[in-house]
């Protein structure tokens, strides 16, 4: 039932809205509203209660383990949310937070320097709103490095086939084209693709590391060298930090720009789809270009620094000071976990990877890299299964909502064939792992048994498995009376 | 440990489990010399109760100022329903629905939405939103000269009534893209869009106009004749509007002989508290002909196997974790949350309510303006109409009258001559459905002081 099956003509929440209309015979006829819009006239009980029971149709981390690869869904502390929504935060209005908002700057400046000292970079930008935005500020960065010292020759980056779809886009937005760069057999990017593809046209690399393989990249330093010699830069993409938090920095590893995403590390709720946030940090050669506001202290006081103070910079990337509700949140949890939470969490997120890898491989399941260590995910693949039973990735991953389980990344990283890339995240308790791994047990003797049910999962979910064919065929993008 | 379950029991039988002696050995492949966590520098980790006291302590050096400005952020008041129901941990704790069946409630919700911004619009379509008013704008000049077919030029007219920070956002996205902005002035007198300045481009190739509305400076555009010129043009029209004025105004969809082709906007005023910028989000609407085209999540009705309805991910061949650098967009998430807040908010307001609230903040404002044109040297400094701010010029440095307020607890507006210095000493003032008769009558008695002392 759509909000809209609600709606009775006359129906309104009246509390909720001004006691009356005002005049407005000021505004031209010819520019007014004829129609009012066709929004729900509902009650508010209505409205509660229909949105209560949506909420109830959803698997989320509070209510199921996530263990959604690249994602790290861990939980995300109440308190978090209880402090980014005192008052004085939730009702600054943006133009007032230089003059009346210090105690929030402050909290930005502090958020800055965390994030700047335990990635090892030399100034951070709190400025994009989303990982994604993070990476096209990060590689417009790169591309105003080159662009200032004239070295315009460079219009190629390098990406590894492992890599997140974002990365060759946002690499596409700032116009350059996209090399892609192999992988060898144990995970690793091919170096001697690498160096043959390296030269005076290369802007730079885009790693992640540990890459979405659930591996560290053991070469790292090597391709830093190789692509420094040729002139390039390399941009790390944090989506994976949460596996060597606290204890590797990227800027150790030779990056001369990063972006992090705090949805994921920093445990900021994602929201049903956002909002993120996707701080950018840069080594001494890009600081001129990072983006705008940043928060500069100076003789106590804090205040937001403008294109007058940083004339070189990329500009800016929304509005007014990116997601700054997502950033007190962030806040609050790196003082929560302090330097020795911090490398816990990486510590305790790669046990338990390593743990849910070494019992499914005991299991029978087929890790992709099983020689190497798991990082705080790890690949499996269904490719066997697929051909002898006719059970896929997709297949097991569905069943698993039957068992109460959200389902792992399938399908990505592109390179594995019928693949579940599984993050179980530090947060979650031995018992909840072990539970897991019974389910997949459970499932794989299931397929082996009675592959149709397999085949036909889920069963038990508000809905049957969807026809995503017809989704796309016979568009159905709104509800037309 | 905070948030780590883990017992000293769990430890040793799960390294056991691996073969491993310690936790350590578990980084064993990576470098000695890479792993710094000696050397980082980190304050030591606090309790729930002493982290609760530091940031109240901050919290407490924050004031929170009586608030006449809007200039693209505003004090709507926010039905307590909304954010009581928007961060249930169903929601508040979900990702974006990849696995359609355990993500029904974030999907149905979704296809809600978008029902309810394409009906304020007036356009066919909707996404699932982006970032914010300004980056979506930036999306929605890209997504027009992909979407424009007959221009070859990549030309965008962006008028100086667009708010000054999206056209720098814009010129941050499009920067490498060969994208020509041309900048078209205002009109002197009405703060609007000179007709006049658009006739040199009449015949030209033309990709997309911009339209404002209301603009910048809180004028009403002649919307009509400009989506007018731009289809006689072949020019796509990009309108970007305020989705509360569009409880009251024309919506996009209905601008001119054809329409506008995208709209955009920012989503703040429905239900997303100020939070000092952000997050808020970003809506677009568009003609269903463009849907190829548009960047961002969209969610579609379709059934299950049963033959149940239900709602998935649709149209996703356009995007990035598919497409990769041949996408739409780099663009992989919406603002699921601030979007959830939306749809309750438009729920609970409906029809009614949302007009109420538009037409309240029309009169307020326009009361305050009244209020403030009392005081010798402060005017209007356009004529024609205007939705809920306007300009108003003063006799003194915008920035020194500002500080002044803001001693007396007021935040006065913003201060024009940052982007618009031509404009002299000129406050752009809003007073949205939240100010009172009281609220507006002390701002003035503020300003008045200030200005006659």
């Amino acid at each position: 039932m759509l909000i809209f099956d609600h709606s009775r003509p006359g129906r309104t929440a009246n509390a909720q809205l001004p006691s009356s209309a005002d005049d407005i015979s000021a505004v031209p006829e010819h520019l007014r509203r004829r129609v009012p819009p066709p929004l729900p006239e509902a009650s508010e009980l209505d409205v509660v209660r229909h949105y209560t029971k949506l909420s109830q149709l959803n698997y989320s981390i509070d209510t199921q383990l996530y263990p959604l690869g690249s994602c790290t869904m861990k939980y995300n502390p109440r308190v978090c949310n209880t402090l980014a929504k005192l008052p004085e935060f939730l009702g600054m209005h943006p133009m007032a937070a230089e003059v009346a908002g210090q105690g929030l700057l402050a909290c930005l400046y502090d958020l800055q320097e965390i994030l700047k000292e335990v990635s090892g970079m030399r100034a951070v930008s709190l400025a994009p709103a989303a990982g994604a935005q993070g990476e096209f500020a990060g590689v417009a960065m790169m591309r105003a490095y080159h662009e200032a010292r004239e070295d315009v020759a460079r219009e190629e980056i390098l990406v590894p086939d492992a890599a997140h779809g974002t990365n060759p886009a946002s690499a596409v937005m700032c116009g350059y084209r996209v090399r892609e760069i192999p992988t060898d057999r144990d995970g690793n990017v091919a170096m001697d693709v690498l160096q043959r593809a390296v030269g005076p046209r290369t802007a730079g690399i885009m790693l992640t590391n540990p890459s979405t393989l659930g591996v560290f990249e053991l070469q790292i330093e090597e391709i830093a060298a190789t692509v420094h010699a040729a002139g390039g830069l390399l941009y790390y993409d944090g989506a994976n930090l949460n596996a060597i938090l606290g204890k590797v920095r990227p800027g150790d590893m030779g990056f001369d720009v990063i972006h992090l995403n705090l949805h994921k590390t920093f445990s900021t709720p994602h929201g049903g789809g956002g909002p993120g946030a996707g701080p950018v940090g840069v080594s001494e050669k890009l600081l001129p270009y990072l983006p705008l506001p940043l928060v500069a202290k100076e003789a106590g006081e804090y205040r937001w620094l403008s294109e007058r103070d940083a004339p070189a910079s990329i500009g800016r990337l929304t509005a007014f000071a990116g997601n700054v509700g997502v950033l007190l949140r962030a806040y609050v949890y790196a003082r929560l976990l302090g330097c020795e939470g911090m490398r816990r969490v990486a510590e305790f997120a790669t046990l338990n990877a390593n743990y849910l890898l070494r019992k499914l491989i005991d299991a029978g399941f087929s890790a992709a890299f099983p020689d190497r260590r798991a990082s705080h995910e790890f690949i499996l693949s269904f490719k066997a299964m697929a051909k002898e039973r006719r059970v896929t990735a997709l297949d097991f991953a569905k069943r698993l909502l039957d068992h109460g389980f959200y389902a792992p990344t399938t399908y990505f990283p592109l390179l594995i064939p019928e693949c579940m890339l599984i993050e179980p995240t530090e947060t979650e308790s031995k018992q909840t792992l072990d539970g897991f791994i019974e389910a997949m047990i459970r499932i794989k003797q299931e397929a082996e048994t009675c592959p149709e049910t397999v085949r036909e999962a889920p069963h038990t979910t508000p809905v049957r498995r969807l026809d995503e064919v017809k989704a796309a065929r016979e568009l159905n993008l709104t509800f037309k009376r | 440990m905070p948030f780590i379950p883990h017992t000293v029991e769990d430890v040793s039988e799960m390294l056991a489990a691996i073969g491993a002696t310690s936790i350590e050995e578990l980084f064993d492949e990576i470098p000695p010399h890479l792993r710094s966590s000696a050397e980082v520098r980190l304050p030591a980790g606090m309790n729930e109760m002493e982290v609760i006291r530091l940031v109240m302590e901050l919290a407490a050096k924050n004031r929170n100022l009586l608030c006449f400005a809007g200039a693209g952020a505003y004090e709507h008041h926010i039905p307590a329903a909304v954010w009581e129901i928007a961060t249930r941990g169903e929601f508040y704790s979900a990702y974006t629905p990849y696995q359609a069946e355990a993500s029904q409630g974030t999907l149905q919700l979704l296809y809600e939405y978008q029902t309810m911004m394409a009906g304020l619009t007036g356009l066919d379509i909707s996404n699932a939103s982006l970032y914010d008013g300004a980056s979506g704008l930036a999306e929605a000049v890209l997504m027009a000269v992909r979407a424009n077919r007959k221009s070859k030029a990549r030309r965008i007219l962006l008028p100086k009534t667009v708010h000054p920070v999206y056209r720098q956002v814009v010129k941050t996205v499009v920067k490498h893209q060969r994208i020509e902005l041309i900048e078209l002035p205002y009109q002197q007198n009405s703060g609007r869009i000179a007709p006049a300045t658009l006739a040199a481009w009449a015949g030209q190739d033309v990709t997309a106009l911009v339209i404002p509305q209301p603009n910048f400076f809180g004028a009403l555009e002649d919307v009509d004749a400009l989506a007018d010129w731009a289809a006689q043009n072949d020019a796509l029209t990009i309108a970007v509007v305020n989705p509360t004025a569009l409880a009251l105004i024309k919506p996009p969809g209905e601008w001119g002989e054809r329409g506008a082709d995208i709209a955009c906007g920012e989503g703040q005023p429905l239900g997303v508290p100020l939070s000092a910028g952000g997050p808020y989000f970003g809506f677009m609407c568009c003609r269903k002909d463009y849907i190829h085209q548009m960047p961002g999540r969209i969610v579609g009705m379709t059934t299950d196997r049963a033959g149940k309805a239900g709602f998935t991910l649709t149209v996703q061949a356009r995007e990035q974790h598919i497409r990769r650098g041949k996408a739409t967009s780099n663009i992989c998430t919406n603002q699921g949350l601030l979007v959830t807040a939306a749809t309750i908010y438009l729920s609970l307001l409906g029809p009614t309510g949302l007009r109420r609230v538009a037409s309240r903040c029309h009169g307020n404002t326009r009361r305050l303006v009244e209020c403030l044109e009392t005081i010798p040297g402060v005017g209007r400094l356009f004529d024609g109409a205007f939705f809920h701010e306007a300009v108003v010029r003063l006799s003194q440095p915008a920035e020194q009258v500002l500080a002044r307020l803001a001693e007396k607890g007021i935040l006065g507006g913003y201060d024009l001559n940052r982007h618009y210095p031509e404009l002299g000493p000129a406050l752009l003032v809003c007073a949205t459905e939240t100010r009172t008769t009281e609220d507006i009558e002390a701002y003035a008695a503020s300003l008045r002081a200030i200005l006659t002392a």
